[in-house]
């Protein structure tokens, strides 16, 4: 079953295993394409088990081959379908501990969240890096408030719950929750 | 029938053009040259002062002959950044002076807006992701409500003066772009450089010092093939993903590096793929002219738009996301969708 189609991989579903292979770029010369995606490939594995060491449930990795990673399939509801206050605390707390383990997931929306045998489960680390930086933290923040305010009522119980979520397991919270009030005044990452 | 005086001074071009909505009336470029080295600000900037008188003069003759006269001109526009300090500020002297001596309206544009708009006046984009390109600056921009927003950029130089710095070392006269793109065309082989792309921003520094460092154990031409291909592929990455974001359709190339035949091609390809239409004006509009300074001036003076004298400071790290867009109006029912 065939699952998305982004800019850069397709994702689909086979045999009850997620199949995510990236999309070779007719644009790049051959083999700086395949030196590429390749290491993206590997670092996006990498940091999807890294994460769940760190207490993120975020699925299993199956195997890598090249530019294909198979991993497990999560059945659930999408956050984004049944998103409360309750909820986003939960999701605070979540990113509270991938920022403090140093893991930037770079794309943190309500579709990339899955509710699951009541746990949260993070997925789509494609663009994902390692980092401690504030600017780093607090666009991830700011990524996912834009999609509370875009696709949820009552954005601001939201961002207050997720505020008390990311705090309690975040040290920094509070230097990033600044932080992200800056970035929105910039108008950038629109 | 609006017609609007418009002078650049940001880098190493100082021009000025008349246009009113249909064309470009009259346009005037004295290009500064340093013998060695880069531009050096003040130098340009002196270069700038000296012409600026001359380059006016040589303008309104040119209008005349196209029946134009001093009084027809409803306002002066001028680039109020970004840019080099010292440019900026010789620039907005001018342009102040003619303003108040033609007691006309002052509007000051952004330079990088400025290159936007004038590839969609001169091309049949008209919502386009740009990919701007130029010494200074390298974004992915498109508009959405009332701003035009950056997507990505690079966080360090741009590609134009990446690719200077590499082009000095390899000693190689200003500018290294077309230098490098001559090379590149006979290499023979790619070596691996450092492709840096964090998440939609990019980065030059470090590949342009690679790049010199690969001197050492590559042919001049491979390094300049690898040099192009890594920084433009990053590029147009970034640009892929701001068009599968935005749900946009058009691609737009902006910026004198734009000029570049394998950057071209390789933008082409990825719309292709994508079902996308891509866009590049011709060469008198990518690099930096008048007359998209004089464009976007008469763009803003039609929605209302001036500058005041007093306000009319220059401002060397002008964002493009700082302006309110006026002069674009939405429709409503495609505002609904989004």
């Amino acid at each position: 079953m065939y699952l998305t189609s982004g800019a850069e991989a397709t994702v689909y579903l086979k045999d009850g295993v997620i199949i995510k292979e990236r999309v070779p770029k007719r644009y790049r010369l051959v083999e700086l394409d395949e030196r590429i995606r390749k290491e993206r490939t590997r670092a996006e594995a990498r940091l999807i088990s890294e994460a769940r060491r760190i207490g993120v449930p975020t699925p299993i990795i199956h195997d890598i081959n090249g530019s294909t990673i198979k991993m497990e399939y999560i059945e659930g509801e999408l956050i984004k379908n049944v998103m409360t206050p309750q909820l986003s605390e939960r999701v605070g707390e979540i990113v509270g501990r991938l920022h403090s383990g140093g893991i930037i997931h770079g794309d943190l929306t309500t579709s990339n969240m899955i509710l699951h045998n009541d746990k949260i489960y993070l997925i789509d680390f494609g663009l994902a890096f390692v980092s401690r930086i504030v600017e780093s933290q607090g666009v991830d923040v700011h990524v996912l408030f834009q999609t509370f305010e875009s696709t949820h009522k009552d954005h601001e119980k939201l961002i207050e719950a997720f505020c008390r979520g990311y705090r309690k397991t975040f040290l920094n919270a509070d230097e990033i929750i600044k932080r992200v009030k800056e970035i929105e005044k910039r108008g950038r990452y629109a | 029938m609006t017609t609007i005086l418009g002078i650049e001074g940001t880098a190493w071009n100082l021009s000025a053009a008349i246009v009113n909505e249909s064309d470009v009336v009259a346009e005037v470029t004295e290009t500064y040259r340093p013998l060695t080295g880069g531009i050096h600000p003040r130098e340009a900037a002196q270069h700038h002062a000296k012409y600026a008188s001359q380059v006016i003069r040589d303008l309104l003759d040119e209008g005349k002959q196209h029946g134009l006269g001093v009084g027809d001109i409803d306002a002066i526009a001028f680039s109020q950044g970004p840019g080099l300090g010292p440019c900026l500020r010789t620039v907005a002297t001018a342009a102040r002076m003619l303003a108040l001596s033609l007691n006309i309206p002052l509007v000051g544009v952004n330079h990088c807006i400025a290159h936007i708009e004038v590839g969609k006046w001169k091309t049949p984009a008209s919502d386009p992701v740009v990919l701007y390109v130029s010494g200074a600056n390298s974004q992915v921009l498109a508009y959405r409500m009332g701003k035009y927003r950056v997507f990505g950029e690079t966080l360090d130089i741009g590609i134009g003066n990446a690719f200077d710095k590499f082009a000095r070392n390899a000693g190689f006269s200003h500018p290294g772009g077309p230098k490098i793109e001559e090379y590149a065309k006979n290499a023979e082989g790619y070596i691996p450089l450092p492709y840096v792309v964090k998440g939609m921003d990019f980065s030059f520094s470090g590949l342009s010092t690679a790049a010199t460092d690969a001197l050492k154990r590559a042919s001049l031409q491979d390094v300049c093939y690898s040099f192009q291909e890594t920084a433009f592929a990053m590029m147009v990455e970034v640009t892929e993903r701001a068009l599968a974001h935005t749900g946009k359709s058009e691609v737009l190339l902006a910026g004198g590096v734009g000029a570049n035949m394998r950057l071209r091609e390789m933008l082409d390809i990825m719309c292709d793929d994508r079902g996308a239409s891509f866009y590049v004006p011709e060469k008198r509009f990518m690099g930096d002219n008048g007359a998209m300074i004089a464009y976007l001036g008469l763009l803003m003076l039609e929605s209302g738009t001036v500058t005041y004298i007093d306000r009319s400071h220059v401002n060397p790290n002008f964002r493009p996301d700082d302006v309110e867009v006026t002069w674009i109006v939405e429709d409503v029912g495609k505002r609904g969708i989004e």
